[in-house]
Formats: C-alpha cells, sequence, structure tokens
C-alpha cells in the first residue's frame, strides 16, 4: 500500500501518475534535496536522519563511489581520491582554475578544450561527473523518502554563474538521470523561501555567509520578476575563517608552535567550531585543548573574546555589502527584507551587524542551511504541475549583457543584463567590404565595451551573403534565452534568406572572469572603455575611408582625376593611414575630414559619371516612363 | 457512518494546514481510475460542497461527499513511516482487492 500525500483542492494524480518534484542546493561544502509533501515545504534527511550531504566523492577502483559523510572519512588517508568543492570547477577551464589560485590538492589534467580532469584510481573524471555522482545520491534519497521516480527538479545556482557553469550543471543533471525543470539563483531561491514572491514590490538583499563563501545580492520583485540587480562577495571568506582565527588565538593562549602537526589544527579546528557554536546560547565556556606533549591546556573562552575574533571578519562582510548597494544605486533604506542564508549566519553577532548595516530586522525563520533547497522544492512543485494555475510562476534575468563582436574589437550589447528571461532581441548587422561573402560572428558575456574584456562564448560564421558593396547588406542577428538562462544565437541575410545558427553550449572556461567582478570592473573603467571605445570607431571609420577610397581610385581615380587632384588624395590617404592606428583620436578625425574635403568633388564626378554610363542610349523619356 | 483519524494523523493534517495558511480541513474521498476500480483522494479543502458531510475527528474537519463516503465508511486514515518515506495510510475495511501496487483497489 503506497502512502498518500495530501493534494492542493482538485489536483490529486490519478494513480500511477504521482508529480514527485524535488529542489536541490547543489552546494560547494554541502548539498540538500527538498520537496513538498502535504503542502509543506522540507529538506529530505537521510536513513540517518541527516539532512545536509556533504559535496564530497571518494573514488575507488572498480567500485560504486561514495558520497557525503561516508567519503569525508577518506579526506586525509586517500585526498587524490577523494574530492571536494567541485563546484568550484564547474564550467571553468583550466587555465582558469590555475588562475584563481584555488589550492585543490587533487591531479588536473587537461581534457578536451583544456577542461580540467581529474585523476583518480576511478580514471579521469570531469567535475561534471562528479557532480553527477552528488546528484545521484540526492536523486536515490529523495527517491527513497518520497517512495517515486522523479519527475523533474529545480537546481540552484549562483546568481554569478555564467552561461558555462549553469550549462555544466545541467549536464551533471542530465548525467545523474535527473528532469531539470530549471535552474533557479539561489538568492531568489531564498526570497521565495520566505514568500516574498507573494508580497508587494519591493528590494531585497540576501545575505548568504556559507563556511567558506560569501555572497550578497541584491534582488528586486517588479511585475512578478525578480531581477538581479546587483551581486557582490568574497569567495575566500566564510565561518571557516572565524574558527581558524579562534583556533589561532587557543594556540597562542595555550603556547602551541604554528607548525604544529596537521592533525592538530585539524583537531583545534574542530574545538574552535563547537566553540563558536556553544557561544551561541552560552556566555563563556571552558575550552579544553589538547597539546602535543599529550598533556592539555584549559582555559576560559567568552563572548567577548569571539567578538574580538569574529568582528574583523564579518566587518569584511560588510564592504561587498556596501559595494553592492552602490552598484545597485540604492542605499540601505531603499531595502525593504533582508534574508540570512548560510549556517555562519546563526553567529547571533554576524545577526547583529547586519541588523544594523540595513537597518532592520532580518529573516531569521527559516534554517539558513536549508532556505534555498525549499525555496527550489516550491518552485518545483509550481513547475511539475501540482499547484492551481493562478499560482505565479517566477521568472528569472540574465545576469550579464550578451552581445556580439563588431569592428574594431567593440561589443554591441544586444541583450542588456536583468532582462526577464525567456527573452529575444534582433539587430541588423551590414558588411564591412565590397564583395564582402562571409560574416564570422563572435557571442561574447560581459558589461565592458571591448571584446578582450568580456568573456568569450561562440563562434561561428554566415557564409553565402551576395556579393554587394559595403554597407548594403542586412543581416538580422537574433540572441534568444531560454527559460535557463542558455543562449542560441541565429544570423539570417535578409535578401536571400541564407541563415546560420549555433546554440550556445558555450565553450567551457577560455578567459573566464567571475561575473561580479567582471561587473565592477565595468564599473570601475566606465570612463576608459568610454573613450577606447570612441577611439576604436575612429579607426574603424578610418579604416571604411581607406578602403572606399582605395577602391575608387583603382576604379576611376586615373579616369576623373587631375593627377594634381590624384598626388593630393594619394597623399592625404597616406597621411590617414600613418595615423590610422595610433591613439590619437583628434589626428585620426582631423586626417579623415582632410580626406572628405579633398574628395568631395571627386565622389560628385564619380556619381555624374554613374549616372551617364546608367543613361548611355537610353532617352529621357524612358526614365520618365519608369517614373 | 464514521471516519476517524489517528493522534498522528491528525497531528500532522493540522501542521500541513498551518503551513498552507488557509483550509477548512481535510477532504477524503474514492473516485474511479487506476488499474483496479477505485482510487483515493486526499485534499486540503478550501470551499465545501453543498451535499458535502463534516465529520469532526480529533480536532480535525474531515469532509467527504455522499458518494464516497458508502465506500470509505469505518475508515481510519494513519500517518506512518516506512524507511524513509512517510505519508498517509487508508485502513478501510471495505476494500476486498487491491492492484498489485496497491494504488487502486476494489470493493
Amino acid at each position: 500500500m503506497p502512502l498518500l500525500q495530501i493534494s492542493e483542492p482538485n489536483q490529486s494524480a490519478a494513480p500511477h501518475q504521482h508529480r514527485l518534484a524535488a529542489g536541490i542546493d547543489l552546494g560547494t561544502t554541502n548539498s540538500l534535496i527538498a520537496s513538498v509533501r502535504s503542502g509543506i515545504a522540507e529538506t529530505l534527511p537521510d536513513a540517518r536522519g541527516v539532512h545536509l550531504l556533504p559535496s564530497i566523492v571518494h573514488y575507488q577502483a572498480n567500485q560504486l563511489p561514495e558520497v557525503g559523510v561516508d567519503a569525508k572519512t577518506f579526506a586525509v588517508q586517500d585526498p587524490l581520491n577523494t574530492i571536494a568543492s567541485v563546484k568550484r570547477l564547474m564550467g571553468r577551464g583550466l587555465a582558469d582554475v590555475k588562475m584563481t589560485g584555488t589550492q585543490l590538492p587533487y591531479d588536473l589534467v587537461a581534457s578536451a578544450g583544456g577542461m580540467p580532469s581529474i585523476r583518480t584510481v576511478a580514471g579521469e573524471l570531469s567535475p561534471v561527473q562528479v557532480s553527477a555522482d552528488i546528484l545521484k545520491a540526492l536523486k536515490q534519497r529523495a527517491e527513497d523518502t518520497l517512495g517515486g521516480e522523479l519527475t523533474g527538479v529545480v537546481i540552484t545556482v549562483p546568481a554569478y554563474f555564467d552561461d558555462a557553469q549553469r550549462q555544466a550543471t545541467k549536464d551533471a543533471a542530465k548525467l545523474a538521470g535527473l528532469q531539470v525543470l530549471r535552474l533557479l539563483n539561489e538568492p531568489t531561491a531564498a526570497a521565495v523561501a520566505y514568500g516574498l514572491d507573494k508580497q508587494a514590490e519591493g528590494i531585497h538583499a540576501i545575505y548568504d555567509l556559507g563556511g567558506g563563501t560569501f555572497d550578497i545580492s541584491i534582488l528586486r520583485l517588479h511585475r512578478g520578476v525578480f531581477e538581479v540587480m546587483s551581486t557582490a562577495g568574497d569567495s575566500a571568506l566564510g565561518g571557516d575563517d572565524i574558527d581558524r582565527e579562534i583556533a589561532l588565538w587557543m594556540m597562542q593562549q595555550a603556547g602551541i608552535a604554528e607548525d604544529a602537526a596537521r592533525s592538530h589544527i585539524r583537531e583545534l579546528l574542530d574545538i574552535a567550531r563547537a566553540a563558536k557554536e556553544s557561544l551561541s546560547t552560552q556566555h563563556s565556556i571552558t575550552l579544553d585543548v589538547p597539546l602535543a606533549t599529550g598533556t592539555r591546556w584549559q582555559g576560559e573562552f567568552t563572548h567577548e573574546d569571539l567578538i574580538k575574533l569574529a568582528d574583523p571578519l564579518i566587518q569584511k562582510t560588510l564592504v561587498p555589502c556596501r559595494r553592492a548597494l552602490r552598484d545597485a544605486g540604492i542605499s540601505a533604506e531603499d531595502i525593504s527584507a533582508v534574508v540570512l542564508v548560510g549556517g555562519s549566519t546563526r553567529m547571533p553577532r554576524v545577526r547583529e551587524k547586519v541588523e544594523s548595516f540595513f537597518g532592520r530586522k532580518p529573516h531569521v525563520d527559516i534554517d539558513p542551511d536549508k532556505v534555498v533547497a525549499i525555496g527550489a522544492a516550491i518552485q518545483a512543485d509550481i513547475l511539475a504541475g501540482n499547484k492551481p494555475d493562478n499560482e505565479m510562476l517566477l521568472l528569472d534575468v540574465t545576469p550579464l549583457a550578451l552581445g556580439i563582436e563588431t569592428m574594431g574589437g567593440l561589443v554591441e550589447k544586444i541583450i542588456p543584463r536583468n532582462t526577464p528571461i525567456p527573452t529575444a532581441r534582433a539587430q541588423e548587422f551590414t558588411t564591412f567590404k565590397d564583395g564582402q561573402t562571409a560574416m564570422a560572428l563572435h557571442v561574447v558575456q560581459g558589461e565592458r565595451d571591448l571584446v578582450v574584456d568580456c568573456r568569450s562564448l561562440a563562434r561561428f560564421e554566415l557564409r553565402g551573403i551576395p556579393p554587394m558593396v559595403a554597407g548594403a547588406a542586412r543581416i538580422r542577428v537574433t540572441f534568444q534565452v531560454d527559460a535557463d538562462g542558455l543562449l542560441s544565437v541565429a544570423a539570417r541575410e535578409e535578401m536571400t534568406g541564407v541563415s546560420s545558427e549555433i546554440t550556445v553550449k558555450p565553450s567551457y572556461g577560455l578567459q573566464d572572469n567571475e561575473i561580479t567582478r567582471m561587473l565592477q570592473e565595468s564599473i570601475v573603467n566606465a570612463e576608459i572603455d568610454l573613450k577606447l571605445r570612441a577611439l576604436r570607431e575612429q579607426q574603424v571609420e578610418a579604416d571604411r575611408v581607406v578602403n572606399a577610397l582605395r577602391s575608387a581610385l583603382q576604379a576611376d581615380g586615373h579616369v576623373l582625376l587631375k593627377r594634381e587632384e590624384f598626388v593630393n588624395i594619394a597623399a592625404a590617404l597616406d597621411e590617414l593611414l600613418s595615423v590610422a592606428n595610433g591613439t590619437d583620436i583628434q589626428a585620426i578625425k582631423h586626417a579623415i575630414s582632410k580626406v572628405d574635403d579633398l574628395t568631395k568633388e571627386y565622389a560628385a564626378r564619380r556619381m555624374d559619371h554613374a549616372i551617364r554610363q546608367a543613361m548611355q542610349g537610353h532617352t529621357i523619356n524612358e526614365f520618365t516612363e519608369k517614373l | 457512518m464514521s471516519i476517524t483519524l489517528t493522534e498522528k494523523a491528525a497531528k500532522h493534517i493540522q501542521k500541513s494546514l498551518t503551513h498552507r495558511g488557509k483550509g477548512l480541513g481535510l477532504r477524503l474521498g474514492v473516485r474511479t481510475s487506476g488499474c483496479s476500480g477505485m482510487a483515493y483522494v486526499l485534499e486540503f479543502v478550501d470551499e465545501p460542497n453543498a451535499d458535502d458531510q463534516l465529520f469532526e475527528s480529533q480536532g480535525v474537519k474531515v469532509i467527504i461527499d455522499p458518494k464516497s463516503l458508502s465506500y470509505l465508511d469505518g475508515t481510519e486514515l494513519d500517518f506512518v513511516r516506512e524507511g524513509l518515506n512517510e505519508g498517509f495510510q487508508f485502513n478501510n475495511p471495505n476494500v476486498k482487492d487491491a492492484c498489485g501496487c496497491g494504488e487502486s483497489f476494489t470493493v
């Protein structure tokens, strides 16, 4: 006899047609799965009653991998085959991983396309495969708990994840045999868990302090859509740093040398963490610390001591908060709700600081470790069709602008950042040279004006453009982003209908930059970008003038120009060429206008000449009849 | 005519109703579908229908349409745990035969 759950009115499923849906928080350190049962969204525990699944996988030769707590125990004895924090590698190229300086103790090797693989006794594994193993463990747990196969899942990703990282997450889900209903931004999921999507429009701050990372997101609920106004954070700041400060303090107090054995330090960190947690409810505790000599040191550790150690770190989280507010162009008073996410926000001191920074009490009712998974479960329940259709479907937005490279290495933004998705935008482009029959399209993501400062997503070509003079062809480029934030780009020549398209199966990696940094840089460098854009535009213009003039001179320069005129124009052309690649905008402008002046008469003669040729052998009447 | 809830079932229903933030009570019912005749219905109720019958057990309002009641008379609704799975179970004395998976039944 199967066990039943309570449905919404008139939403009872027919037998064998249960629409089981779950929300998954696929975290760097821990992962969770949640589901809505009988109207309650809850995270699902394993057989031992533990909700958090450590995002760690241990591989063995010829055996199924172990995931979670079982894998964690191998971290010390078998570090090369025990993979943790794989989320940091998702959708990144090997070069990026090395550049970010993330210290991961694995044997990373390059595989196809410069993507990193991890060498283990079970073979070379991609980060996508490792994530898939974590997802499989969660899937198994959910299916055991819910008593059936999952129809679909919602997986959360950080708001700053780019297309490649999102695609990698979807690939992992597919590999785990999960149907992804959609990917949801983590801060958005937290807001949904508190039902902020059902409230009036407003601006919300999501403060997410985990074990090793800090993220702040400013969301705006506008016409049923959560827009990410700004994100900021610190990818190397979290509750673990507070533990480390406490451990260092203990070492000083107890006279333990800094080069103590790794296992000893590990033990001290565990004591530090326990002390931090106890001080959430007690005023002071007695520390009992083992020494290398085999004896123990005991000492008092008070709430004041903790504050002294933790405050500088908590203060450090407020810097990105300030930056996020500034980037969003708002002040703290504009925030209508603050949501806390991440285990470290359980610290009363963190709550105090956040409250005084934003000037309002944060939402803390839902367990901050579980809030993201719960929000995802609520979304999954709606998407799977278990709610009456009047429930609003939440939308998402593009995290960064998407655009295309134009002449001079400039970016033409086609879909601006924060556009609600799904969306489609189109723009027309043209050819640059006479007789050009192909066009290379370079799709980029980012806020900067120059292609080199943005992230390259894909390249493709449109061929078979009929030969025409420069600027006559009309090529329509369409950008489409689906509900998961994945992009497809199509180019079509309007006269002949030849077309070409690409789905950004993004080229994972390349010169990857974190979105937060990219956003920040775009603001810092706005003025430089403006000047560079102006310069590049003049250079492109110079190039265009040179090309046009050269082909004209070649065609009829000797027929229509006197020798002296020809020499003068050639001299002006040479002068333009000599400054065209320099950095002096004024010089280029000046040289262009000089060429323009000198060739005005020539252009008029060419026009006359062309008309005369066209009319030769015809009478005026033939033309008036046509008119 | 009687329908009863176990204490565990009542507790869980109360919790669900509180979380949901609205709803009068719980609808029990049967409908014809499935591989072997009838299937159970378990839903929240926001507005009862005119001909619905109302029972109260362990402080929870149970709503049943008259047609379903004849199939469910004497049923006890329990909330049970089987391994990781947990949910509601109908202990229905009228059931003669259930399909292999137990999702539908005949009386």
